[in-house]
């Protein structure tokens, strides 16, 4: 069976997740700019003394395709290196993936990661 | 010819005309990124007509003959008369290029305050027409005509342009009507990189601007210089600390607009106050404008750059403090002295009157060409246009491209 582990996390702990995803031997690792607000609310912008209110922040999301055996450590290594301890540190979450293709090959399922 | 004087007026004209794409970045980048380039566009339309009306017609009928006339007549159109070969050398021909420089940069302010809702067809019309039918007069009632004749002053342009275009903005927006969503929704500016970046260059032509202004490398030059170097700081550092007792916070924003009022407010007094006056003007224009922006939403008028708020209320307190800080000694005892140097409120009266017509002048010719110009060609983009953005529906063209999901190819 195929996962898709997605986290919307902090953009910059970036590198730092990216580094400890490395470090386990991941392939390869998706990132989308995003904008998002969660229990952390948004922030205040002041211009000419306007306030504007900001709801959706700035956000990076991951997305690594692993094998059920995988899964674990990716999401271990991804909470450990982008916790802040702070509010607004995002989130991780874990989706069943029904196929893989790779688009070079042809190949599919584990194989394709 | 003088070499000193024509090199110093060669140089200040380029730094003047450098000003306008200086105002397209600082409006363009205080706009929203859909509307950035419909707003940069609008300065640069000002670049490429004004020239030209101006050496056709706009400058014989602002400036020949010389006299307290209400307007000038058609000697040098065309630049008919005006070469090279002349007693003076060319002098006349380049101050025709000066002045035109500012012809160019006055319609231009205005582009600030009809941003995000105007078509583009209306603006093209209306920046050479307003240029004709209002900064040609007044130009030539402030310099030369009945108003300097009674005493009023304005050194480099703080009635004649500032005032002027920051009148005619609050008369355009009235016609205008305000931006879908404003107040409610916020127009926050996209990119304040832009908008310090105009500034800077703004500040930089100014030395032009006003030092230029004496017409040639003098004394009054280098005091104009002086006085537009500090005013800027103290306007800057006005509104900057206003902002931070106020708001907690010091903004670029703060600094850039307070720096702009400050620049504003030295105009009309560069050539005519000494000392550490320039730093009072600047200081007080710094601190009433970052207060006069905040009036178009109590008021409601989408004002939407704060033409109103710099231009106009800058340009009005600078004239009107050359009727206290005006220095006789400096400028010459033939003009009149201000209320701080012995002069009395005649100077300070002038000024008012000076001001106040070329504010009913303005407003009410402003509006006369909006309102033809709405019930001819119309002058607002539709509302599905206004939302998707002036650069695309307007110019056919978007400012930043993300090169994969643009399906340009």
């Amino acid at each position: 069976m195929l996962q898709l582990v997605t986290a919307v996390i902090k953009p910059f702990r970036v590198d730092e997740v990216k580094e400890a995803l490395k470090g386990l031997g991941i392939a390869g690792i998706t990132m989308s700019e995003v904008r998002g607000f969660g229990r952390q609310g948004g922030h205040t912008e002041t211009y000419r003394g306007s306030e504007y209110q900001v709801d959706f922040v700035p956000k990076v999301k991951l997305e690594v395709l692993a094998t059920d055996e995988d899964v674990q450590a990716i999401v271990d290594a991804i909470v450990g290196a982008a916790a802040t301890g702070s509010i607004g540190d995002g989130k991780v979450w874990v989706t069943p993936v029904s196929s893989v293709v790779r688009i070079r090959t042809g190949e599919s399922g584990a194989a394709a990661i | 010819m003088d070499t000193g004087n024509a090199a110093w007026l060669l140089i200040s004209a380029a730094l003047v005309l450098f000003m306008t794409p200086g105002l397209a970045l600082f409006y363009g980048g205080m706009d929203r990124s859909r509307n950035v380039l419909n707003m940069i566009m609008m300065s640069f339309w000002c670049l490429i007509t004004i020239p030209i009306m101006w050496v056709v017609i706009g400058y014989s009928l602002a400036q020949v003959p010389f006299d307290a006339a209400f307007l000038g007549g058609f000697d040098n159109a065309f630049l008919r008369g005006i070469n090279i070969t002349g007693e003076d050398g060319g002098m006349t021909l380049l101050t025709v290029a000066f002045l035109g420089m500012f012809a160019v940069i006055t319609p231009a302010l205005i582009s600030g305050a009809v941003a995000g809702r105007m078509k583009f067809a209306a603006w093209a019309i209306f920046a050479p027409v307003w240029t004709l039918l209002v900064f040609v007069p007044v130009f030539k009632w402030i310099y030369g005509g009945w108003l300097a004749e009674r005493g009023s002053l304005d050194f480099a342009g703080g009635t004649a342009i500032h005032v002027n275009a920051g009148i005619a903005a609050l008369a355009c927006v009235l016609v205008l009507g305000k931006r879908k969503g404003w107040p409610r929704e916020g127009h926050p500016p996209h990119s304040m990189p832009l908008v310090m970046l105009g500034a800077g260059i703004l500040w930089f032509g100014w030395f032009g601007f006003n030092a230029g202004s004496a017409l040639g490398a003098t004394g009054t030059a280098i005091q104009a210089f002086m006085n537009t170097f500090l005013a800027a700081a103290a306007g800057g550092l006005a509104w900057a600390v206003v902002e931070r007792l106020r708001d907690r916070r010091f903004t670029n924003l703060g600094v850039a607009s307070g720096a702009v009022a400050g620049l504003v407010a030295i105009t009309p007094a560069a050539g005519y106050v000494s000392g550490m006056s320039p730093i009072y003007i600047g200081l007080a224009a710094g601190v009433v404008c970052c207060f006069a922006v905040t009036l178009k939403t109590k008021a409601g008028y989408d004002d939407a750059l704060d033409v109103v708020g710099i231009h106009f209320a800058a340009g009005l307190l600078g004239s009107l403090l050359i009727g206290l800080f005006a220095d006789p000694e400096f400028f010459g005892t033939e003009t009149m002295a201000g209320l701080f140097n012995g002069g009395g409120l005649t100077l300070l009266g002038e000024q008012l009157l000076a001001n106040v017509v070329a504010i009913v002048y303005s407003f009410v010719v402003t509006l006369l060409i909006m309102l033809a110009l709405k019930y001819t060609i119309g002058v607002r983009v539709d509302a599905d246009e206004e939302m998707m953005g002036l650069d695309l529906s307007e110019h056919r063209e978007v400012a930043y491209h993300s090169d994969a999901v643009s399906g340009i190819e």
